[in-house]
């Protein structure tokens, strides 16, 4: 049976043109459902429309 | 020798510049069998800069600060001659650095002696200093454990006693990881202090160079040396050098300082606490100061870092995978996968975490953090129990330092000496105060509670002991 993650980590290597060796699918897998986890308690904070990311660019 | 002590006696020809020299070369033939500290030793460039040194004291010109003090920097600093590898098999490859890295010749123009590069995790994306391709370097109080990463070799030469003064770079922990580790200071300045011109980076947001070495006074000696704007470095501030060495010995009244409540006092081992109890005793320090969001600010750095640094290496990615360490190539690629969006608010969760972090500053001028959770794990160590629970160990050395990097506040790791291996803390200021951190990092010296232990995990002969 199919892990959830696996069509998503297929569809987006093609996108990417990055090659996935079966044998590194369940560590990409859980490294991607860690990084999701973390980025799903960013997701969930609320911030206001005109929130200006932290970049470091100067004109 | 401290720096300080080395570069006193070179000045006033006590010692010479060679002398200094090969006495670094031959500590580390002795040691770095065992620690594994150095990939390269830069024996003739130093052996060349010393005479230079000697000659210009012979003909009564003045030398720097740092005049005959050895010291040696994290490999993914440009070595002139050497290719920047990085920690990585792919980055042999590259072309020879045509010129030094801004901080190495800053250091130099200082009077200092390079003496090699230093082992690191791959690519920087380590927090335990072990290397797929060029064996861990190892923890100089007991080499059957971890010497923290990424700048596990820096950590090792310095706590190993190999040189005074050794260079790394700090992204989410780097410096004040193994500083903690290896029982050592480590400054983490200010994101933008310092030049990062010429260093192969991992994840510009941010990434930050700076120094380690085993007392307060040297800490700030190359500190003080690497300061000053650089063009080459887009984030490098355009603010003047701001010299700390005088400052170090001010008094600390008046200075506000505070404990970091919350996600600071919580998975931390027995050995953590007591280190952060001993710094709050001497300094008197009771008050608590929550820290809002400090768990989140960890999640949007490590987002951050994965997604920058998988855009880094996307190429090497679809060329060579075969040639990364699987660990960091599979954690990489999974980089590669977050939606852009969540990115995007990681970036703006940051500025608003920045303001938040700043109104503290208002009310308190330092704050005392853990610097890791643990003593060093041993090598290869995959997991630990913490309350009970078995957590694993890379993903969670860097919990306490993530989210102070993540806004770029200066940190000054000090080495507390528990028995039998250290452990640091964090001392955390403003923006742009330094100075602050580093004085109540040599109060915290003075009174004898931060201190460098001497290694003993390696002989002078070069066999383990114990």
């Amino acid at each position: 049976m199919a892990e959830p993650w696996d069509d998503y980590i297929d569809a987006v290597g093609r996108a990417l043109g990055l090659p996935i060796e079966e044998a590194w699918r369940p560590a990409i897998r859980a490294n991607l459902d860690v990084s999701l986890k973390m980025a799903k308690l960013v997701d969930e904070f609320p911030l206001p429309d005109e929130a200006e990311p932290a970049s470091v660019f100067t004109a | 020798m401290t720096a300080s002590a080395i570069a006193a006696a070179v000045a006033t020809r006590k010692l010479s510049a060679k002398e200094a020299t090969e006495a670094a070369l031959s500590r580390i033939a002795a040691r770095d069998g065992v620690l594994n500290a150095f990939t390269d030793v830069t024996a003739e460039r130093a052996r060349a800069k010393a005479a230079e040194i000697d000659a210009a004291i012979a003909a009564g010109k003045s030398v720097g600060p740092l005049a005959g003090v050895p010291f040696a920097v994290k490999n993914l600093f440009d070595v002139e001659g050497l290719p920047t590898r990085a920690g990585s098999k792919i980055n042999r490859d590259r072309a020879p650095a045509a010129r030094d890295a801004t901080l190495i010749a800053r250091m130099e123009a200082a009077g200092a002696v390079l003496v090699g590069a230093l082992n690191m995790g791959e690519y920087a994306y380590d927090f335990t200093g072990e290397n797929v391709h060029d064996g861990p370097s190892r923890n100089p109080h007991d080499p059957t454990r971890m010497s923290g990463g990424s700048s596990g070799g820096s950590g090792s030469a310095v706590g190993g006693g190999l040189v005074p003064i050794a260079l790394g770079s700090d992204t989410n922990g780097s410096i004040r990881v193994p500083s903690s580790f290896c029982g050592i200071f480590g400054l983490k300045p200010t994101y933008g202090r310092l030049s990062r011109a010429r260093s192969f980076p991992f994840v510009m947001s941010l990434d930050h160079l700076g120094p380690f070495a085993r007392s307060v006074e040297d800490l700030a000696l190359a500190y003080d040396a690497m300061q000053g704007p650089d063009p080459d470095d887009a984030a490098c501030t355009t603010r003047p050098a701001e010299p700390v060495s005088g400052l170090l010995s001010q008094e600390l009244d008046g200075l506000r300082i505070g404990l970091a409540g919350g996600h600071f006092q919580t998975n931390l081992f027995p050995e953590a606490a007591e280190a952060v109890a001993r710094v709050a005793a001497a300094l008197k320090v009771t008050e608590v100061i929550e820290v809002p969001e400090a768990a989140r600010a960890r999640a949007a750095a490590y987002v951050i870092s994965t997604t920058e640094g998988a855009s880094l290496h996307l190429d090497r990615l679809r060329t060579r995978p075969h040639d990364f360490d699987p660990a960091v190539r599979d954690r990489l690629i999974a980089g590669a996968m977050i939606p852009a969006p969540l990115v995007d608010r990681a970036q703006k969760f940051r500025r608003w975490y920045r303001a938040k972090v700043l109104e503290l500053f208002t009310s308190v001028d330092v704050l005392i953090a853990p610097a890791t959770p643990c003593i060093a794990p041993k090598l290869g160590q995959a997991t630990f129990m913490l309350d009970g629970v078995e957590l694993p160990v890379r993903a969670n050395i860097g919990i306490h330092t993530q989210p102070i990097s993540f806004i770029g506040l200066p940190v000054v790791a000090v080495p507390i000496p528990l028995e039998p291996m250290p452990i640091g803390v964090q001392i955390i200021a403003a923006p742009w105060c330094e100075h602050v951190a580093l004085r109540v990092a040599h109060a915290l010296q003075q009174r004898g509670v931060a201190a460098a232990p001497a290694p003993r995990g390696v002989l002078e002969n070069g066999s383990r002991s114990a």
